[in-house]
Formats: C-alpha cells, sequence, structure tokens
C-alpha cells in the first residue's frame, strides 16, 4: 500500500477494500460480524475478516477471474458472502447479489443477462438452481459453494468448495505477494462497486450499477447525520439482492466500523433480534404491522389484569409518548404515568421484541400505516421514514429527529437535492445517483438526465412544513370516467392498514368506480374466526366465509368514509370488491421479491373476475394455477361472491378524520 | 484465525465421518420366535442386515413388525433364536445394554418428554455419553461443565442437520406433530448410533412431512453411513427409500429381497391385497 496511516485520510478511503484495510488497521480487533451457528454467537474481528477477504479475493484471482467480471451472489445472510461481496471487489470483479428465493427461470434471465463467468452461492439449494440453468447459461463457468452439506456427490469440475478456494488464494497470495494490495489500489470511487438488479413491478428486471463513491457517500452521510460510530449493531436479515441492506449490512458497516450479525435462519429471526439488541434497526412496514399483529393477538389471549393494564398504558402512551420523544413539554403527571407505564409495560414489551437497544431505526419501500408508525413511537422507540430508491443508493428524504410527522417521508436527505417536476413527478440528484443500468441505454437516459436528476416515476409535492409527501406512482394514477383522480396505491395503502387486510389492488383507471381485489391476513383473521368459533380449513375457505366478508366490508367502509372526508378521494370510494381465492404470491408472478403487486399481470390473470367486479353479478367462478416452491403447479377452484360495500355521500358524519389523506 | 477457522469449517460431520459404503452383515436374527402366551407374534424368523444399508421391515397390521424391532432392541427377550449385532450373539440383551453398543430408535407413538424443550429431550440422546458421576454433575462446574459442553456440540451439530433451529427453546408439547418426530429423530441421532431403528417414522404426516423424513433418513445414511432399518406403512415411501425389504406377516418372514423383487413376489400381494377364497 502506499498511503500510510497519517497519510489515510476518508478521501483516499474511496472503496471499499480500501475501508477494509483501514478498519482491520485502525479497529482490528473490534467484531465486524457476528453469525449464530450451531446456537452460538461466532465471530470475527475485522482483522480476522480482512484475512479471510484476501484469501478469497486471491483464490479468485487465481482461478481466472478478470477485471470487471460479475460474479453473482446468492444465499441467506452469511458472513462467508458478505466477505465474497469485499473479495469479489478487491480482486477487480463486480459482485452481483441475487434474490436467494428466485425460481431458476429469474436466476437464468439475470445469470444471462450479467454474463456472469463465477457464481458464489451458498448451499445445496442453490447449487441445484444454478446447475439447472447452468446449460442456458454459457457464459457461467464456476460454481463456488460455502456450506458443504449434500454436495458430497456432486464430482462436477466446475464445483468448488469456498474454503478450497481460500486455500488456492493462499498459496497464490504466498506466491504472488504484491497482487493483492496492488488490485486494491487499482480501483476507485468512480469504478463499479456492486450491481443490482430491481425487481421491476413491470418488465424484466434492470441491472442498477453503483460505484464505490456512490455506497461510500450515501452511506457515510446518513452515518454522520444519525452520529452512527463503531459501537453501533446491526441485524443482517433482509435479502443481500436488496439495495438497503447493501448499505446498511455492507458499505455503512465499513464506513463507520460497526457489528453486523446474521440470524441463525430465517425462521429464528425474531429470536436472534432479542439475542442481539442491535442498536441500528430497518425493517420494512410489513414486518412492524407483523410484530404489531402478533402483540395484539397475544395481549388478546392474556389474562384480564394483564390485558387492562396495557390498554391503560398504551393510551397514556399515545396522549404522550410522541410528544417525549420528541422531547416537547409533558405535564409532571403524565411524565410519571408514562415513567410507570415504561416499567411495566413499554421496556419489558421492546424487550420480549429485541428492540431495547434500538436507538435508530428506519423503515421504507411503502407507506407504513400512520397507527402503526405511531405505536412504536410512542413506546419511545425512534422509528422514522424514509423514502428511498435503488438508484438513490438508497436515501432520498429522511425524517428528522423532532421532526416526525406519520404522514410524510421527511426532508430531503444531507447531500440530496429534491424537486417536484411540473407534472408532479419527484426528481432527485445526491451523490448516490446510479451510474447507468447494465446493457440497456434506452432506459438509463430515460430514467437520469444528462446533469444527474432521477426520475423516481412518483407523484409528490412537498407540504407546508416543507416534508416530502408521496402519493402515488405516477404511472399508476389514472382517471376514473368522471375525470377524478384515481391514486390506486393509496387506496389500497389505506385498507392495508387494517390488520386483517394483507394485500388489496384496486381497479377504477377507465372505469366508472373503483373495485378490489382483496388478499386477508390469515393469521389476524384466523386469530378472529377462532374467537367467533368459526372453523375453517385453510386460506380458502377462510376467505369465502360469509362472517369474514362481513369483517372486510366493515373495513371498506370505514376507508369509504375517510376518502369522503376528502374531496379529491370522494369518487375514488369502493364500490364493489371481493376477497382473492389465494394469496397474491411472487412465486406467481403476481407480486415482486420485495412484495410489490404486479398490476398488468394480476389484471391478465383474472381479467374474468374484474369484469365481474363491473358487472351486477353477485359472485363468479374462478380457477387459478399456483406453483409450488419446487415448481410444481396445481389448480385452485372457487366461486367467488363480489360484495357491493356502502359509499358515503360526504365525510362530514361519520367519518373518522383523514389520517394520511393528501390535501 | 484459530476459533473461527474450526467453527466454520466443520461442515456437517459429527463424529465419525465416513458417509455411506455398504459393508459385511452387523444385524443378524436367527431363527427368532416370540410368544406371548399362547399368542406367537414371531415365528422362526431370520434376515440379517449389512453395514450402511437400508433395510425396511413391512407388513400388514399385526404382522409382528414392531415386535421384531422390539426383539432387536433388547425391549422384548425373544422366546427363541439369536440375535447378533457386529458379530455379538445374544439371546437376550438388555436395553442399556444395546444402546451402549450403538443402537437407537424412535416409537411409533411419540415418546418425548413433553414438558421439556427440545435441546433438552436431544440432550437426553447423550445420556450414555455422559461419564462424570452423579456428584460432579450435581456440582456442576468443573468437569461436568465441560462434558456438557462437549455434548451440547454434538446435540447443536444434529439440531443443525435436522434444521430445527428455530424450535430449539420450544417445549416439546407445543410443536406440531410432523416436528416432534423430527425431534425424536434428533434425540435419537444424538446417541451417534451405528444403527438407527425407526419404527413408522412417517406414520400420520402429511404428504410435505412425509417427503421431508424420507431426505433426512437417506441423509443420515448417506452422511454418516448409519444403519437403518425401518417399519413402514406407506408403501411407496419404503420401496423409494429402502435397498432391501423384508415383509412378514402373522409373525412369519414371507419375503426378503430389494424393493423390486418383493413388489413382485405373490405371497405379499395376497398379503397385502388379500387372497380369493373359493
Amino acid at each position: 500500500m502506499a498511503m500510510t496511516d497519517q497519510a489515510s485520510s476518508p478521501q483516499d478511503q474511496d472503496t471499499i477494500p480500501k475501508l477494509l484495510d483501514h478498519n482491520a488497521r485502525v479497529r482490528g480487533n473490534r467484531p465486524a460480524m457476528r453469525e449464530k451457528d450451531f446456537g452460538i454467537w461466532q465471530s470475527w474481528t475485522w482483522a480476522e475478516a480482512a484475512e479471510q477477504i484476501r484469501a478469497l479475493a486471491c483464490g479468485l484471482k487465481d482461478m481466472g477471474l478478470k477485471d470487471s467480471d460479475k460474479v453473482m451472489v446468492c444465499g441467506d445472510n452469511r458472513p462467508h458472502l458478505y466477505f465474497a461481496m469485499t473479495a469479489i471487489q478487491a480482486a477487480g470483479g463486480v459482485p452481483v447479489p441475487v434474490y436467494q428465493d428466485s425460481v431458476a427461470e429469474e436466476m437464468q434471465y439475470i445469470y444471462e443477462h450479467a454474463e456472469a463467468r463465477f457464481t458464489i452461492v451458498e448451499n445445496q439449494e442453490q447449487v441445484d438452481k444454478v446447475m439447472e440453468i447452468m446449460d442456458r447459461t454459457p457464459a457461467l463457468e464456476t460454481i463456488i459453494y460455502n456450506d458443504p452439506r449434500g454436495l458430497r456427490h456432486y464430482d462436477q469440475e466446475f464445483l468448488h468448495r469456498y474454503a478450497d478456494v481460500q486455500e488456492k488464494g493462499r498459496a497464490f497470495d504466498k506466491a504472488n505477494p504484491s497482487f493483492y494490495a496492488d488490485s486494491v489500489a487499482a480501483k476507485s470511487g468512480k469504478d463499479i462497486s456492486i450491481m443490482l438488479y430491481t425487481s421491476g413491478t413491470t418488465g424484466r428486471p434492470k441491472g442498477v450499477m453503483l460505484s464505490f463513491d456512490n455506497m461510500i457517500l450515501s452511506g457515510r452521510n446518513c452515518a454522520e447525520m444519525e452520529g452512527l460510530t463503531e459501537t453501533d449493531s446491526m441485524l443482517a436479515y433482509l435479502p443481500m439482492a436488496w439495495i438497503g441492506d447493501n448499505i446498511f449490512s455492507h458499505a455503512q458497516a465499513y464506513v463507520t466500523g460497526y457489528c453486523v450479525n446474521c440470524p441463525e435462519s430465517s425462521e429464528t429471526v425474531l429470536e436472534d433480534l432479542r439475542e442481539i439488541g442491535p442498536t441500528y434497526f430497518f425493517a420494512p412496514p410489513s414486518i412492524f404491522e407483523n410484530i404489531l399483529t402478533t402483540v395484539m393477538i397475544r395481549i388478546e389471549d392474556a389474562a384480564g389484569f394483564k390485558r387492562k393494564m396495557f390498554h391503560y398504558f398504551m393510551d397514556v402512551a399515545k396522549r404522550v409518548g410522541l410528544d417525549i420523544l420528541d422531547g416537547n413539554p409533558v405535564s409532571g403527571g403524565d411524565k410519571f404515568l408514562y415513567w410507570l407505564g415504561n416499567l411495566l409495560v413499554f421496556a419489558p414489551l421492546k424487550n420480549v421484541l429485541g428492540l431495547s437497544n434500538v436507538r435508530l431505526a428506519y423503515t421504507g419501500g411503502v407507506a407504513i400505516g400512520p397507527d402503526i408508525f405511531v405505536f412504536y413511537r410512542s413506546l419511545g422507540l425512534n422509528l422514522k421514514q424514509i423514502y428511498a430508491s435503488t438508484e438513490a443508493s438508497v436515501f432520498i428524504t429522511i425524517q428528522r429527529n423532532g421532526e416526525v410527522r406519520p404522514e410524510s417521508s421527511g426532508k430531503p436527505m444531507k447531500g440530496v437535492d429534491v424537486k417536484v417536476a411540473d407534472d408532479g413527478e419527484v426528481m432527485f440528484t445526491s451523490p448516490g445517483v446510479f451510474q447507468a443500468y447494465f446493457k440497456n441505454d434506452e432506459a438509463t437516459a430515460s430514467t437520469k438526465t444528462a446533469d444527474g436528476w432521477v426520475h423516481t416515476g412518483d407523484a409528490g409535492y412537498f407540504d407546508s412544513d416543507g416534508d416530502l409527501r408521496i402519493i402515488d406512482r405516477s404511472k399508476d394514477v389514472g382517471k376514473l370516467n368522471d375525470g377524478a383522480m384515481f391514486a390506486p396505491n393509496f387506496i389500497e395503502n389505506k385498507m392495508k392498514f387494517f390488520p386483517h387486510i394483507r394485500e388489496a389492488v384496486t381497479f377504477g383507471h377507465e372505469k366508472d368506480y373503483v373495485a378490489a381485489f382483496i388478499n386477508i391476513d390469515v393469521e389476524s383473521v384466523g386469530n378472529w374466526a377462532e374467537r367467533q368459533n368459526l372453523p375453517y380449513s385453510g386460506y380458502t375457505d377462510l376467505a369465502g366465509q360469509q362472517p369474514v366478508y362481513d369483517l372486510i366490508q366493515d373495513c371498506v367502509e370505514q376507508v369509504n368514509a375517510d376518502l369522503a372526508a376528502d374531496d379529491n378521494l370522494k369518487s375514488s370510494q369502493i364500490k364493489r370488491f371481493l376477497i382473492l381465492h389465494k394469496e397474491l404470491d411472487a412465486d406467481d408472478g403476481e407480486l415482486t421479491r420485495t412484495r410489490k403487486v404486479r398490476r398488468n399481470i394480476v389484471s391478465d390473470r383474472y381479467d374474468e373476475l374484474i369484469d365481474a367486479l363491473y358487472s351486477d353479478k353477485s359472485h363468479c367462478e374462478v380457477e387459478a394455477v399456483v406453483t409450488f416452491e419446487d415448481g410444481r403447479t396445481d389448480t385452485i377452484r372457487a366461486d367467488l361472491q363480489i360484495r357491493d360495500a356502502k359509499v358515503s355521500d360526504t365525510g362530514s358524519a361519520a367519518a373518522r378524520p383523514a389520517v394520511a389523506a393528501a390535501e | 484465525m484459530a476459533p473461527n477457522d474450526t467453527a466454520v469449517d466443520m461442515g456437517t460431520e459429527p463424529g465419525s465421518q465416513t458417509g455411506r459404503q455398504i459393508g459385511d452383515v452387523i444385524l443378524n436374527v436367527e431363527n427368532v420366535s416370540l410368544a406371548f402366551g399362547g399368542v406367537k407374534a414371531l415365528k422362526a424368523v431370520s434376515f440379517d442386515v449389512n453395514e450402511g444399508e437400508v433395510r425396511a421391515i413391512i407388513g400388514p397390521n399385526g404382522a409382528g413388525k414392531s415386535s421384531m424391532l422390539n426383539c432387536i432392541n433388547g425391549f422384548y427377550k425373544p422366546t427363541e433364536g439369536t440375535i447378533a449385532f457386529k458379530g455379538e450373539s445374544h439371546h437376550a440383551m438388555e436395553t442399556h445394554e444395546s444402546a451402549s453398543q450403538g443402537i437407537a430408535r424412535t416409537f411409533q407413538n411419540i415418546a418425548l418428554f413433553r414438558g421439556m424443550t427440545t435441546l433438552d429431550n436431544i440432550m437426553t440422546g447423550r445420556n450414555l455419553k455422559m461419564r462424570k458421576n452423579f456428584l460432579w454433575q450435581a456440582l456442576y462446574f468443573g468437569p461436568a461443565l465441560k462434558e456438557e459442553l462437549e455434548n451440547r456440540e454434538v446435540v447443536e451439530r444434529v439440531i443443525d442437520f435436522l434444521e430445527i433451529e428455530s424450535i430449539r427453546n420450544t417445549v416439546v408439547g407445543r410443536l406440531p406433530y410432523g416436528l416432534q418426530k423430527r425431534v425424536e429423530l434428533a434425540r435419537a441421532l444424538a446417541a451417534e448410533p451405528d444403527m438407527l431403528l425407526l419404527d413408522e417414522p412417517m406414520a400420520g404426516m402429511n404428504h410435505e412431512e412425509k417427503e421431508d423424513m424420507c431426505r433426512y433418513i437417506l441423509d443420515v445414511n448417506d452422511e454418516f453411513g448409519t444403519t437403518i432399518v425401518l417399519i413402514e406403512h406407506d408403501m411407496s415411501v419404503v420401496m423409494d427409500i429402502s435397498d432391501r425389504v423384508v415383509v412378514l406377516d402373522y409373525g412369519e418372514k414371507i419375503a426378503d429381497g430389494s424393493p423390486d423383487e418383493v413388489r413382485a413376489n405373490q405371497r405379499v400381494i395376497d398379503a397385502y391385497l388379500g387372497v380369493q377364497h373359493q
């Protein structure tokens, strides 16, 4: 390395591998990663991580990795896969993480498009998938796997064990002692650090190329604003192929030196969360919703005294919790009650959820229900919303401490400029703006202007506090036949805020009225059904029951009352709805891997149901094909009923105040 | 790098990592008969089991399958005949003797400690490997703690192998049936047996649970080279995973051979489908 310790400044550490060297020098004995394995938290210090990474990087070079080669990385959150990401970068390649639950066809497209020669995967499951697509991805030469279990009889020459590659690397390193340092020094901030495929609600996935500067500057700006340090810790449990994980569990950890913890398995995340007690936490709204649903179900099952105590103190928290968190003045009596509530309810609850030590929690991706958001904040959890995108290396806007308003997305992040174009589309420019889409200049040109402004595709506006509010995806915003605006996501989010509703898809563009498909939440509605002594055998059965329809109709009518209160949205009330007989699923292509609805696929697949919604039929027979995890398919038949929901005239009398309405 | 390298690279191999190799006869059953008063449960049954194979015992209800397993296990004493395990011949063996020689089993009706956690249940499988006496164990610290940790490591590998991490601290009585069966298998595996006796491991399971269980049985056989003797009703399962099958009917052996041979055997077809009486 040319630079000395004295000379090393943030400007010199402009790539992830350079930051690794820096961390190994200045905090070599601090933990870099932990993983629960065989029931015990195993840890790697920064110095140990650096050795692992160096060995793998040299091994990859030894096996013929060339400069700028794309290397696919696929598996659950495992330290060795995070090491692999850095090792690929150090050897001059570009890591491309892939969603680990992708089916073989999805993987094939990405592997082929990226022209990858190498892939590093976690275990037999991923090896099997990659081998299945190998004859259709001619560029792919080498598969490296980490966990050898079940792979004993796989003797193909292109299969290599991770540890063996590292062994080769150590030998290569001895023979070529200057390779690693030279290879790391050859890259700078402008070079591509990583490529991520966006899941894409429309069309094929696009490969977003991000530079080292994009990742490091975005991560550093956030870390500086929030005061993150090497003593923080993070739980890495969201897919490695998702931009957020790459910032929170990778780039930011390298920038600040904090420890990233990998759960034992995807089923043990909540337990591991409790054991680790992270200080910095990200979860999409759906996870916060699930946790809240579980808590409420358990409280309803608890003894009467506990239940009353919980509700009493939660009322206190709702009244004063937000003010206390924001540092606003509250009366002495309320302060005492909140203190007592914290002692008896809030602190134990946070402890059970593993959120005791969290001093900074983010949520984002889609809108979070105001009730859910307020629930966590009133417990004293500093939960904030961010408005993020892959093309921005996560951060666009963020809610500032003391200025957290549930319905807004906050103010532009440090270093980010946001504007609303004349047609209402939100645009931004920042140090995190992506370089280009891989092999897709057309899409790059239509998304990014020459002077670096990016079209988000979201419609939004700045409110009187200067906070950004997002209404909907611009391309989804349509018009009803009477000319009124129709914002489907906005209405769907309102519905999804009810714990009984897991997913909703609304229709209305160029129609006379708005109609909706609904997926119930099996856990929540199932628990409700048990209380009503309502027997059911599974999702399809439960979804078709009259009392469940009544329950959902109540929710829909409350949404209607909310919408009626707003002049712009009055026409968007839901006139007719049905409960789908199957859950929308990513394996069937109806959702993206990040659980966003693919509208065109849903409307193609269920066009007869949509026709029925816009007729006067009271039920409709339907067949649906479901795909199992192993790729087999089966058909479900059902006779769905269609309900008319009551539409409110004005919001004046019965309606609740509109919580998240766009004025 | 010392502690981590071992932690990371240890893969899946508990104990002696051999992989599957079909070897010599490990269990030889000769002319075993068993009578309960006037009822003859087994009538001069003879068969052998080779090291490393998956051997199935099938037959209609009341054919004497579980009785056979109980004799091998030492739970029942055969009225006549001998059972030789690893060349050592016994007329009758105590259950703890068979366990210490490397035979472990699961039961048709789950026999777990319902009030204990998954982890504790599996730890009981290590009971015979614990050498420290009662006093040391009562003191806990020192040698007993060291021993506990060593055994815990074996147990954790079994937990990892059967992918039951998420229920490690769950009380067994609260688990669904399919998982309880898997915990029972885990407890048997924790004893690091040379031969595993499985009494209807798939009874009462749904299709998916059965597939999982088949996978695990084959993996155990493949990864650790454990010899497996299983009783099963589900013919498709038996035919798919066994190397050789022995068929019992009314306490008698009516067929013995590869799944294909057994499937074609007229006496087996008659026993299962019934014979038309003229």
